[in-house]
């Protein structure tokens, strides 16, 4: 499913003397299967737009196309709901919207608000508790006796539960240890290649946008400043500068090794194994020269 | 001869409310701090971190075992001497923020120890241009972002000079600036006072920057050492779900592309040096 | 919709009422409710009317804006002008239609009621406009101060007021990411039968009081690291400064009383 924002506007508390514009004039495609990354400081815009993505809320100008459905600033709540099964979102801390009695129950709410009938999304629960590594008596106990780690794979199956289409994840590992992390990481990635799922990743981490995007975005005061390839962006070092970020540390390492080697390596590097890779084989080119 | 600030004697802690069977959150824990020094507590989440923290200023007392803070045993005649010579920032930066305004929120830990008016908007000030908040006197907090929010919480803390800043996971919540503005202030802090830092942290940034890391795992000390001791361990640390420093993993990713080095590197400059003269500089 | 309510929000500004003492503001409001029901006539009222939107003048908050931010209480004057004109049955009929009988002393009271209303809801969102919400608990603490000889818990009611004040943005926040991480999946509270949007707050309010019990532990926690133990040996940080134009408004509101008074009939 297709998602394209044209010329996006979107202003707070409009006609209030507390009014804030918060999007100028957003462009951006994500096609269906990308893995697209937006990037951006707080207070950027990035977490406007994601709440645009499931029409959560309505441009103030301009237009989103869901799949086959476009949001307008007029339109009727009631075709948004469609739109709303198909685009899941993780939000950032999703923990906070546990709620129900046992852990099964909530990963079900989703699902059967959407008519999914009770047997299906109990087993999809189950299956997605196993894929999370949830073990299997965790599903009768409450949400809130589980610990911060355990809470966030509850939160993050209930989306799932819904088989969304587009995925779209919000500093999905804020607060979590580094193992944690990864392992977050590498499913939603696995999900992605496995079954295809489209996914939106808004965060701050230059790394994980290196390591799994197809795509970037860069956000800065609301507007969408650069757009592109991994490849691309990281090119363009002055200019993300400019907007106070900074290359992954990867790709910086990759400058200082070929500035003392007055040699450039072939590509640039988005993860620290594949700029092993290369520098193992120059290395053996240089011997054997 | 470093003089001890805090130390902790075979100390072991239970929540109360959990049953017998369950490992103790802090178990036989032994340790000792010295005046001035900045320590780093690391341990993945549940490894009984946030426990110590709490054993450290009587927000807890030990089942068993002792606390000694400044050569005296924590108990509760002593607490709140003691908590005044001891700012802590917590993880979130919302829910430690009392007062209404930046300056309202300084002052809170002067008010509640009496502290003369003059003086108070004296030191108030101070602390705020300190941690380089001077144009948000009047903010609210709302109108904050986390890492200023956390530099309002550290100006409050160090408002009443104490000898020991604890700072349980304040980085944790916060995106990267902010972890950076937070670390920047706490080093020069350190640069001007001889004030003793102790982070409990699982970000790996802020464990470089100590003199010691204690690492815990599973309720007991794991390790104590400097951080390259500490990091040289290796698939230890990873196994025990921490980060290894960038320049450490490419050394560990380059030697198994058969790659040989002189040693595991801690930092990039010393990566690339060896890389240089190891392998292009022939 | 929330976000348009400015009832009880606090604009910065440096206008001469923005300046007063608060607790000058709160003494003001006050008396300045009982002095409303001197007025009883067309004058008393027309002066009421011009005096409220002298004060609006004076701070500079922009009319427009006040309005549109009370619309609710505007709906809520205009209902209760209607109940007047419909129900009062005194004096001559002045219209008729079918069953419809307005008369003349329905059309008078609903309009004075209408003014009463009026002028009491701007001058209470004026004083919380203008003044911020810790001046307004600390002038209340100061004003309660002596009914501390009867034990009343005056300082702990002042720090409990601001408090929960300093966290209503906080979890107004909480709400709206809640809300929304619900109608995210599914969820909606803003159409069906009541018994379906009864069942759709649950899952908001659930989570709102968890986080809120969260919250308040920890923030109980932080201030107890903090040196915190009630209002004994506390010094304060605040100090309210009464001037000669703390004074001169409430004079203002004497001799409107006088006016009122030599009108009124």
């Amino acid at each position: 499913m297709d998602i394209t924002l044209q010329q996006v506007s979107y202003a707070y508390a409009k006609n209030t003397p507390f009014e804030k514009r918060a999007l100028f004039d957003v462009n951006l495609d994500i096609p269906s299967g990308s893995y697209q990354a937006i990037i951006g400081h707080t207070g950027s815009g990035k977490s406007t737009v994601l709440q645009h993505l499931n029409a959560l809320l309505k441009p103030t100008e301009g237009s989103i196309k869901i799949g086959d459905v476009l949001v307008k600033a007029d339109q009727k709540n009631k075709h948004l709901r469609k739109v709303r099964q198909k685009v899941g979102i993780v939000f950032q801390f999703p923990e906070h919207q546990l709620f129900d009695e046992t852990v099964l129950k909530d990963i079900m709410f989703g699902p059967m608000n959407f008519g999914v009938p009770a047997e299906e999304a109990k087993s999809r629960a189950i299956e997605l508790s196993r894929l999370l590594g949830l073990p299997e008596e965790v599903l009768e106990k409450s949400p809130f006796d589980l610990s911060g780690g355990q809470m966030r794979r509850v939160a993050i199956a209930g989306v799932l539960a819904m088989n969304p289409e587009v995925l779209v994840l919000d500093e999905p590992t804020a607060g979590l240890d580094p193992r944690g992390r990864k392992e977050i990481m590498d499913l939603f990635y696995r999900l992605h290649q496995e079954k295809g799922l489209t996914t939106v990743l808004v965060t701050h981490s230059m790394e994980d946008a290196a390591r799994y995007a197809d795509r970037i975005a860069i956000m800065h005061d609301g507007k969408c400043v650069l757009e592109g390839t991994p490849q691309e962006i990281f090119e363009n070092e002055e200019r993300l500068l400019d907007y106070r970020l900074e290359l992954p540390q990867c790709v910086k390492f990759q400058k200082k090794v070929e500035q003392m080697m007055g040699k450039k390596l072939p590509t640039i590097c988005l993860t620290e194994e594949k700029l092993a890779e290369e520098l193992a084989r120059l290395m053996k080119e240089e011997r054997e020269v | 001869m470093k003089s001890e600030i805090i130390s902790l004697q075979e100390v072991t802690f239970t929540y109360t409310e959990e049953e017998k069977n369950i490992r103790p959150a802090v178990d036989n824990v032994s340790f000792t701090i010295y005046e001035g020094e900045w320590v780093a507590i690391v341990g993945h989440n549940g490894s009984g971190k946030s426990t110590l923290a709490r054993l450290m200023n009587g927000l807890l007392f030990p089942q068993k075992g002792t606390v000694r803070i400044f050569g005296e045993t924590l108990n509760e005649q002593n607490l709140w001497e003691t908590r005044s010579q001891m700012g802590m920032v917590f993880q979130n930066p919302d829910n430690q923020f009392v007062g209404a305004t930046v300056q309202d929120d300084v002052a809170f830990a002067l008010e509640n120890n009496g502290i003369p008016f003059e003086e108070m908007v004296e030191r108030v000030q101070q602390s705020i241009e300190k941690v380089n908040m001077s144009s948000f006197m009047n903010s609210e907090p709302h109108h904050l972002s986390g890492g200023q929010k956390q530099r309002v919480a550290i100006a409050g803390a160090i408002a009443l000079q104490p000898r020991i800043l604890l700072l349980d996971e304040a980085t944790s919540m916060l995106d990267p600036q902010g972890r950076e503005e937070v670390l920047s202030i706490v080093r020069k802090l350190r640069e001007e006072t001889d004030l003793t830092v102790i982070s409990i942290t699982h970000d790996l940034e802020e464990a470089l920057l100590a003199d010691r890391i204690i690492m815990m795992n599973q309720g007991e000390k794991y390790a104590v050492g400097s951080p390259e001791e500490i990091f040289l361990r290796g698939q230890e640390l990873v196994d025990l779900g921490l980060d290894l420093p960038f320049a450490m993993n490419v050394s560990r990713l380059l030697r198994d592309q058969g790659i040989e080095l002189v040693a595991e590197h801690m930092s990039e400059e010393e990566l690339v040096n060896d890389l240089w003269t190891s392998h292009f500089n022939k | 919709m929330l976000e348009k309510m400015i009832f009880g929000r606090y604009i910065p500004g440096d206008s001469f009422i923005h300046r007063l003492d608060a607790r000058a503001k709160l003494i003001f409001v006050f008396l300045f409710i009982a002095i409303v029901f001197i007025a009883n006539s067309w004058i008393t009222y027309g002066v009421l009317f011009v005096f409220t939107f002298l004060i609006i003048r004076m701070s500079k908050i922009r009319l427009y804006f006040l309005i549109n931010g009370l619309k609710p209480v505007v709906i809520l004057i205009i209902f209760t002008f209607l109940l007047h004109l419909i129900f009062t049955k005194e004096g001559s009929i002045i219209f008729e239609w079918k069953f419809i009988k307005i008369y003349e002393e329905g059309l008078r009271q609903g309009i004075f009621i209408s003014i009463r209303f009026f002028v009491l809801v701007i001058l209470t969102s004026i004083l919380t406009l203008t003044t911020t919400p810790i001046s307004i608990t600390d002038a209340l603490e100061a004003l309660l101060n002596p009914l501390k000889k009867w034990k009343l818990p005056v300082h702990e009611l002042a720090l409990m007021m601001s408090i929960s004040l300093r966290f209503i943005p906080t979890l107004m926040d909480e709400t709206d990411k809640i809300m929304k991480a619900q109608m995210a999946r599914g969820s909606d509270m803003t159409s069906g039968s009541i018994k379906e949007r009864m069942n759709a707050i649950v899952p908001l309010l659930i989570p709102l009081f968890v986080s809120a019990f969260k919250r308040a532990e920890d923030l109980a926690t932080a201030m107890e690291v903090r040196g915190y133990k009630g209002g004994e040996g506390r010094t304060r940080y605040r100090k309210l400064e009464w001037a000669t134009r703390d004074t001169v408004i409430l004079l203002t509101l004497v001799v409107l009383a006088v006016i009122l008074l030599y009108f009124r009939q």
